[in-house]
């Protein structure tokens, strides 16, 4: 199926500029999302994950900026706008969604009042209008008795209802992206579940876009289409979601997926990636994984190019695990 | 709820009770106040008659019992000096004192939290600077010296506005009000500022820290990512969320407040209840010491109550957590 | 953590430490961070090396009355005296010189701050230490009355104590330690309470440690470092107290003039434009009060651990 292109970031670069030096927490990231897709994009923390995620609504803060490369949502550029422009655009054509739904919601202002400034901020449309939309969107993500939760405030919310509020507020305007930043992590599996299952169905029905930041690759194969690697600010590894879980190209990938205790490997040990992820201060001239990486020789200390391994599929590796690993299991 | 109020009310009047038996005994076991009443051409016989006409020729446990069975009624004693009740000298003199602390808190408020808010948003900027530095100088600046050099400054070099009592009052419901005339109010402009500076520091300290840590949270990135535009961000987001701790802060911070109007009651010759203290300390006259004290541990315990309420009102997980239990 | 500044979650390199450090030093080297704070602490010790040999620095004794005239009374500053040599800061109603006065006054001023700290301390502490080690009705009684009193501004319970007590400067002693003992015993207790959940001190208890043995080589080093900030800021604060009190007529007499008692006798020739006599003592109250302040915001930073790497 070929989709149509929402979103498009080529060489997207975002730098923090501290004291200590320059921090590249994304560097040179590329991927794109067409309608109606989900793409995880998975890492450890520090992996740039999160920034890349706040790159794409302009939410960078100083001492951190978009240094280069482009955003282009439905055809237009998005980096270099004055921020008046990027405003505009919140909420409206591209959503966020945050991690811990009890932190998200301001603890002092009613939903009603959260959710109807959200419209009005984009829409000239009267507070009645505006209720009945924030009602309907609360529905939407199946919250009972609508009406009566509109008047509450965050804190009479668990936590699962919370981030249906939150995903409820993401989806008032219809954005055509929402970039959603371990939206489950802080919650029940059950209620991951639930949630996972209404954001899968939301995607289906509306053509919504979503881009699903998250460490957890099962969350990733269930619910996403197609996966993007991050490592040290950099894509490693992307394409369709079965195929990189099954048969992962970089050896990253794969001491990823081999750290994650599963139900079929049991009684095997558990691979673990050696050491720790690189400094973002100081990140080695080559591959930035060769440190921790069982294949690295000469040639790592070279950058590899993200290259295009199979169809769909691409990796930044000089040495990829290519036909042999069609098992998965642990190296 | 109910409970809790009855709980802090007995609480309260037990503190009431302890302090007034303190401060009865400290203040009987210093000084004779018979001798402020003694001219050199008394005779014994004379003395005698002073001393019994005060009361002071009881015993000391008959006169606490006295003063504790009068106290309840509501009657804490003659002065010495003015041979009034001194709880009715204390309360005409409150209104005075209870306006130039009004005046005071609310130049903080409208002092502080704006500047506060302003540092805490740009807090690198030289402004932000120079309004911490400021601060500092208003935490360090004894009250008493800040008084005499606006005296100085304002009433005595520059000459615009009076240094000394209230100017005209209008009388509203019996109460004296310097606020409502124009000379009024160029009476309170220094009294006030002076006695709010502390406060006008504190308020800045505490928007500041509010703002420098409420935009890290969450919600206010979120606000963002909800395209909201920053005055509504900082105005509504923001301000809400700090609007807490400072209104709860302030308000404990009233008692001090009208403690603090001693001093500038004294320097302001603010005809307030601070003054009638420093005389009647000044002057032995006992039983207003002691009325000035049960006024203020009442108006103290008054104030926590109220704020208590009001902070139910400002946050609503409060409001929740009371119905819950 | 979507709020934590990225490039501070980006930076795992430890800072390596130097190889000859030692707390001390490193105490030091933090300290001097700040410029200003160097300036506080350097102006501080001339302050108080000032107070300490008034007798041999100041001009004039201002208390000897062979030396002062009430002829050169309300001098303004720069001029001469009869006998030939220049009021630098003029002269107060009585015809003393007033920069010896300040310089004595200044005398008093430190010593009754640190007299009435280094006893509040040793008074709060030890309440402190017995509240958080005893516990249960004791502590609860002692912090309830602590609670009690710091509900009350210090300046309130001072002037009824003054009131009770009357004049002297043993008396305002005693007020200022009253007033003041309930910060340190609530941040003694507060730290130690932090100490005594620590396993080592419940290791040091199972060892059979005697009480005293663990209170005094275990928890109260650990609560060294708050009574230091504590105790920089509580002084300035008791100096500028003593100077209210002493300016509101009932704190010290005349005869032991501090410098809140040479700002209240300058304030009534003030509104005759002779602002001297009040003014200067003021400005010696400022810098030395400030000076100080600075000096325990530094220690803050410096001494708090939760700021420190």
């Amino acid at each position: 199926m070929i989709r149509e292109t929402v979103l498009e970031v080529s060489d997207l670069k975002t730098h923090f500029f501290t004291k200590a030096g320059v921090a590249k927490a994304v560097d040179g990231v590329s991927f794109s999302l067409g309608r109606g897709e989900v793409l995880g994009l998975v890492g450890e923390s520090g992996s740039g994950k999160t920034v890349t995620g706040f790159s794409l609504m302009g939410l960078v803060d100083p001492p951190g900026r978009i240094v280069s490369g482009s955003i282009r949502l439905g055809g237009e550029e998005l980096v270099g706008r004055p921020e008046e422009a990027w405003r505009t655009l919140r909420g409206r054509r591209i959503a966020m969604i945050f991690q811990d739904p009890m932190m998200t919601l301001n603890p002092v202002l009613r939903i009603d009042t959260q959710m109807i400034e959200a419209i009005r901020a984009h829409e000239d449309i009267s507070r009645e209008a505006a209720r009945e939309r924030a009602r309907e969107a609360l529905a939407r993500v199946g919250i009972p008795s609508p009406d009566e939760r509109l008047a509450a405030y965050p804190h009479q919310f668990s936590g699962g209802m919370r981030q249906r509020v939150a995903i409820a507020i993401a989806l008032l305007n219809e954005p055509e992206v929402i970039v959603a930043d371990e939206p489950t992590t802080a919650l029940d599996v059950t209620i991951q579940a639930q949630i996972l299952y209404e954001v899968q169905k939301l995607c289906a029905d509306t053509g919504l876009a979503m881009i699903w930041i998250t460490h957890d690759l099962a969350v990733v194969g269930g619910l996403a289409d197609r996966v993007a690697v991050m490592y040290a600010g950099r894509i490693v590894e992307q394409g369709p979601v079965d195929a990189v879980l099954d048969a992962p190209f970089h050896p990253y990938t794969h001491g990823l997926i081999g750290s994650v205790p599963s139900h079929n490997r049991r009684g095997h040990r558990l691979t673990q990636i050696p050491g720790m992820a690189p400094s973002l201060l100081h990140l080695p001239p080559g591959c930035s994984f060769a440190a921790r990486c069982p294949r690295a020789d000469a040639a790592c200390n070279e950058m590899p190019a993200l290259t295009e391994l199979s169809p769909g599929r691409g990796a930044r590796c000089h040495h990829p695990h290519l036909a042999e690993t069609a098992t998965g299991g642990a190296a | 709820m109910s409970v809790f109020i009855l709980r802090r009310l007995l609480q309260s009047a037990l503190v009431m009770v302890a302090m007034a038996v303190l401060v009865f005994f400290g203040v009987h076991l210093v000084g004779d106040p018979v001798y402020m009443f003694i001219t050199p051409d008394m005779d014994q016989a004379d003395i005698e008659n002073v001393t019994r006409a005060l009361g002071l020729d009881r015993p000391i446990w008959e006169q606490f019992w006295i003063f504790m069975t009068n106290a309840v009624r509501g009657n804490l004693g003659q002065s010495f000096i003015f041979g009034e009740p001194a709880l009715g000298l204390i309360l005409q003199r409150m209104p005075a004192t209870l306006e130039l602390a009004f005046a005071a808190l609310l130049m903080a408020v409208v002092i502080g939290i704006p500047l506060g808010l302003y540092a805490g948003l740009y807090p690198d900027g030289i402004p932000a600077k120079t309004i911490m530095a400021g601060s500092i100088l208003g935490f360090s600046l004894p009250t008493f010296w800040v008084g005499i050099m606006m005296i100085m400054i304002f009433a005595v070099i520059l000459g615009w506005l009076p240094s000394t009592g209230r100017g005209d009052t209008v009388e509203v419901f019996g109460l004296h009000l310097s606020f409502l005339t124009l000379d009024g109010l160029r009476h309170l402009a220094l009294p006030a500022l002076n006695l709010a500076l502390l406060k006008i520091s504190l308020v800045i300290r505490l928007t500041r820290a509010g703002t420098r840590e409420a935009m890290f949270q969450d919600y206010i990135k979120f606000a963002r990512a909800k395209g909201l535009s920053r005055p509504r961000i900082v105005g509504v987001h923001l301000l809400k969320n700090i609007l807490i701790p400072v209104v709860t802060v302030l308000g404990l911070e009233f008692g001090s407040l009208i403690a603090f109007s001693v001093v500038t009651e004294t320097i302001f010759a603010w005809p307030g209840m601070g003054k009638l203290l420093i005389e009647a300390i000044q002057q032995l006259d006992r039983p207003i010491i002691v009325a000035y004290l049960v006024m203020i541990v009442f108006l103290f315990v008054v104030i926590n109550l109220v704020v208590d309420i009001l902070y139910s009102i400002l946050d609503p997980r409060v409001r929740l957590g009371d119905r819950g239990q | 953590m979507t709020s934590l500044d990225p490039a501070s979650r980006a930076d795992p390199v430890p800072a390596v430490p130097k190889a000859a450090e030692t707390p001390l030093r490193r105490f030091v080297s933090d300290y001097c961070d700040s410029r200003l704070a160097v300036g506080a602490a350097l102006l501080l010790a001339v302050i108080v090396l000032v107070a300490l040999l008034a007798p041999w620095i100041a001009p004039q004794d201002p208390y000897d009355l062979a030396v002062v005239s009430i002829f050169d009374a309300r001098q303004p500053p720069g001029a001469q005296s009869m006998d030939g040599y220049t009021f630098w800061l003029g002269t107060d109603g009585a015809g003393r010189d007033l920069l010896s006065a300040i310089i004595y006054g200044l005398r008093i001023s430190l010593s009754v701050g640190v007299a009435s700290g280094v006893i509040a301390i040793i008074v709060g502490m030890t309440v402190g230490l017995l509240a958080a080690y005893a516990g249960g009705r004791t502590e609860n009684l002692i912090m309830r009355v602590v609670d009690i009193q710091l509900s009350l501004p210090a300046v309130l319970i001072a002037l009824i104590l003054l009131a009770i007590l009357g004049k002297g400067i043993d008396k305002i002693i005693i007020a200022l330690v009253i007033a003041q003992w309930a910060y340190y015993a609530r941040t003694v207790r507060a730290s130690a309470l932090v100490e005594r959940r620590r396993e080592y001190v419940e290791a040091a208890a199972c060892l059979g440690l005697s009480h005293a043995r663990i209170v005094f080589r275990h928890i109260l080093p650990n609560c060294v470092a708050p009574l230091i900030v504590v105790g920089t800021v509580q002084t300035a604060h008791a100096i500028a107290l003593e100077a209210t009190l002493s300016f509101l007529g009932v704190g010290l007499p005349q005869t032991e003039p501090s410098l809140g008692l040479l700002i209240s006798n300058g304030f009534e020739y003030m509104l005759s434009g002779k602002y001297w006599i009040a003014v200067f003592p003021g400005v010696a109250l400022l810098i030395t009060i400030v000076s100080i302040n600075m000096v325990g915001d530094q220690l803050r930073d410096v001494l708090n651990p939760r700021l420190q790497k």
